[in-house]
């Protein structure tokens, strides 16, 4: 697997994004882009207004209900292989880091994909210095987050910013555990090998609402399967908001 | 047995259906008698439409079910259920370690508020035993964080440790949580235990529901005793046949992942039956049932037998019967595998499916071999090593480290007389065929760890290991490469420098 090369040549292509995607950590989050006029093949995408980025650095510990549920993500790609571990995602010796604890929340963000092999992954997930990643979506093939069950995993890749990943298909206890805690949407592509076709530092688009997965570097989109289920505990915040959200259980009480 | 015919609302639930008796319709005196009625009379030519016949009251249906479902069923107190159901399930043991255990300490207070009592002090397990003897702070006050947790709860199974220099001025410390929980008869035969650790299906051994959680999952059974599940389907694994004196459970699994694949059980439960399984002890059958996770599969089980009982006898009791799958049972898929044919294998870098012959990678020159860890570091596997140096006779050429995987492991390393050797133990064996000093119990170095850990791979090295997973960095440095393989395996490769078949020195 060899995305990497190709990658480094194509991250110097300019987009019309990429001015806006050097540090999306600091995006407003009422930025706004165009509808994709250049794009008539998609008549599902002809809406008056124009779509609207979210990209929320808070650390995802509790839920706002005021803030519009986001139905799209944009920007960046990063592209991993098959079978990515949970010792690529955050490697063992980071562990001790407490992901209920803010501040160790968001060093372990700044660790995420730290463990991925430099050869076959010349683009650093994370800038050197930076806290976060510049990538919001990751682009994976099979059995993404395979190995521990450490929930480490979800949540680094949460801490440092992404927002979406989608991959073949996943480990239990990774797709598990990014459903629990809400960290990231952990979705799967309905063809295999999609990964291929795409390289870091591609524009994509993730479309929840009509489950797609635009790259608009290279003008290919594919559809993804329904979140289902999943979906709205994710948007809630993990399962604990979910369950106060749908008043399964009580608030937290403080006594 | 006798079932009363005019008994409308007689049902057959329970123990007797476990005898795998199929429903029975017992026609009724009054149905009998409009059917000789009939036949002096000349019956419309179509049937008259019924209304929607109601399920018999007389008896149940029921469908073939496997372990694991009735393991699953019983603990979300249901008669019955099928695969990709999702159920609330009752948690019997809830187990978590120094790594996730603050986190879910966390996830816990903050969920079910600072004052918030666990669901039952009893059935949570807490044990530190990830990264313990390292100096660094975060890994020792993460200890501190179980300790106080344990003392505010008054968690009744916590296995301490507070003097680092010295593993044994600690009598509470057990050591690598797998392990631990098996030796100190937390696992029981159709019980639910879940772990916020992935290896928690080694448990599964016992014929129970095991499997690995994370930090807000396990919060959440810490307060409620409950979670949700969906039911997986199962996959059997048949092996038959003598097993061959150069062969351990480490090859049986490493064959069956390099068969499936690390994707090839994902969601699904693996059980593994047959003769040779029957043959195998608790601790072997752990090692089989440890790297389920390594197939991507939920749970592993082995029906319960003479040898489960005998091990659990001086441990813990029953709470319930060992149930085993329905004849009828249609697993999603049979594999069949003639362990006399097998030979010793490996993993190959950098994954657990990555199978090749040992013999096969003999000009593979290693840099290291480790002995350690849930998965290769109890006392059969090094009993086994033993075995092996013992053999040669030799010395291993390779720093080789041996770090037993609880208190109990390294007692019995330092006490046990390996067959053969006229009453030597393993750690008079291991010294004469100059290893290192067998290490103070704990996980060490098969995740790697804080850089302090022992033996971890600093370097970019070449490491034959009994541990469970070779992705790259798992032992520590991104470009080290780790053979995964059995204690015979291991210890033969200690002794010529080179990936080596066993039956170099067994046979």
């Amino acid at each position: 697997m060899a995305p990497a090369a190709a990658a480094a040549t194509k991250a110097s292509k300019t987009s019309i994004y990429s001015h806006k995607t050097l540090s999306p950590l600091f995006f407003t989050p009422s930025l706004r882009f165009p509808t994709r006029p250049y794009f008539a093949k998609y008549p599902s995408f002809s809406r008056s207004a124009p779509e609207t980025l979210l990209l929320s650095t808070a650390p995802r510990a509790t839920v706002t209900p005021s803030s519009p549920s986001p139905t799209t993500y944009h920007g960046p790609c990063y592209v991993l292989g098959n079978n990515i571990d949970t010792d690529q995602i955050i490697p063992a010796e980071h562990l001790t880091l407490v992901p209920s604890k803010p501040d160790e929340y968001r060093k372990l963000g700044s660790f995420a994909l730290c463990g991925l092999p430099s050869t076959a992954y010349p683009v650093p997930f994370i800038a050197p210095g930076a806290e976060g990643t510049r990538f919001p979506i990751v682009i994976a093939g099979a059995n993404f987050g395979c190995g521990s069950s450490r929930e480490h995993a979800p949540v680094a890749l949460g801490a440092a910013g992404v927002r979406a990943v989608v991959a073949e298909y996943y480990a239990r206890i990774f797709f598990r555990n990014s459903v629990a805690t809400g960290e990231i949407y952990p979705l799967e592509s309905e063809e295999t090998g999609i990964w291929k076709e795409c390289n870091t530092g591609d524009i994509v688009t993730v479309d929840l609402a009509e489950n797609l997965l635009i790259n608009h570097t290279t003008g290919k989109e594919y559809r993804l399967k329904p979140i289902g289920d999943a979906g709205p505990v994710i948007e809630a915040g993990g399962i604990f908001a979910y369950a106060r959200k749908t008043g399964m259980i009580a608030s937290a009480s403080t006594a | 047995m006798a079932s009363p015919i005019m008994a409308p609302s007689f049902s057959i639930f329970g123990r007797k259906m476990e005898s795998g008796l199929m429903s029975r319709f017992i026609p009724s005196i009054s149905a009998h008698g409009c059917r000789k009625q009939a036949l002096n009379r000349v019956l419309a030519v179509m049937a008259p439409t019924q209304p929607q016949r109601s399920p018999a009251t007389t008896g149940s249906v029921k469908h073939a079910m496997s372990m694991t479902e009735k393991i699953l069923a019983r603990a979300s107190e249901r008669t019955q259920l099928a695969p990709g159901e999702n159920v609330w399930v009752n948690v019997d043991v809830l187990m978590t370690h120094d790594v996730c255990g603050p986190g879910t300490i966390g996830i816990f207070k903050r969920e079910f508020g600072q004052n918030a009592k666990v669901w039952d002090r009893e059935k949570i397990v807490i044990i530190p035993d990830h990264y313990i003897f390292t100096s660094d702070e975060r890994a020792n006050r993460n200890v501190d964080i179980l300790r106080d947790f344990c003392t505010e709860q008054n968690i009744k199974y916590y296995y301490d440790i507070k003097d680092l220099g010295n593993f044994r001025a600690n009598p509470d410390y057990k050591g690598v949580c797998h392990i631990a929980l098996a030796q100190e008869g937390h696992c029981r035969p159709s019980e639910v235990l879940l772990g916020t650790d992935s290896h928690t299906c080694n448990a599964g051994a016992f014929g129970q529901f095991a499997t690995g959680i994370g930090n807000t999952d396990a919060g959440f059974v810490m307060g409620t005793g409950k979670i949700l599940l969906k039911v997986p389907p199962t996959m059997r694994f048949i092996l038959d046949g003598e097993m061959p004196k150069y062969l351990l459970a480490k090859d049986l699994i490493l064959q069956i992942i390099g068969e499936i694949t690390v994707a090839g059980a994902t969601y699904k439960s693996m059980e593994f039956v047959g003769s040779t399984v029957e043959s195998l002890n608790m601790e072997e059958r752990m090692t089989l049932c440890n790297m389920v996770v390594e197939a991507g599969g939920k749970n592993g089980v082995v029906p319960v037998d003479k040898t489960t009982l005998k091990y659990l006898e001086d441990k813990t009791t029953l709470t319930s019967e060992p149930v085993y799958s329905d004849d009828g049972f249609r697993f999603i898929q049979e594999y069949k595998f003639d362990v006399s044919k097998l030979e010793p294998l490996v993993a190959k870098p950098h994954s657990p499916d990555n199978r090749a012959l040992a013999r096969e990678c003999k000009d593979v020159k290693i840099d290291r071999v480790y002995i350690g860890s849930c998965t290769g570091g109890k006392t059969e596997d090094f009993l086994a090593a033993a075995k092996v140096f013992l053999a040669s006779g030799k010395k291993v050429k390779v720093p080789t480290f041996l770090v037993p995987a609880t208190q109990k492991v390294w007692m019995d390393v330092y006490s046990l007389p390996v067959p053969g050797s006229g009453g030597k133990t393993c750690s008079q064996i291991f010294e004469e065929a100059g290893c290192e000093v067998p290490a103070s119990p704990s996980c060490a170095a098969c995740l790697g760890g804080p850089r302090d850990t022992y033996a971890r791979m600093n370097e970019p090295q070449v490491c034959v290991s009994t541990t469970n997973r070779n992705f790259p960095g798992r032992m520590g440095h991104k470009e080290g490469q780790v053979y995964l393989a059995s204690p015979y395996t291991a210890a033969a490769s200690a002794l010529t420098g080179y990936v080596t078949d066993p039956r170099e020195f067994l046979l």
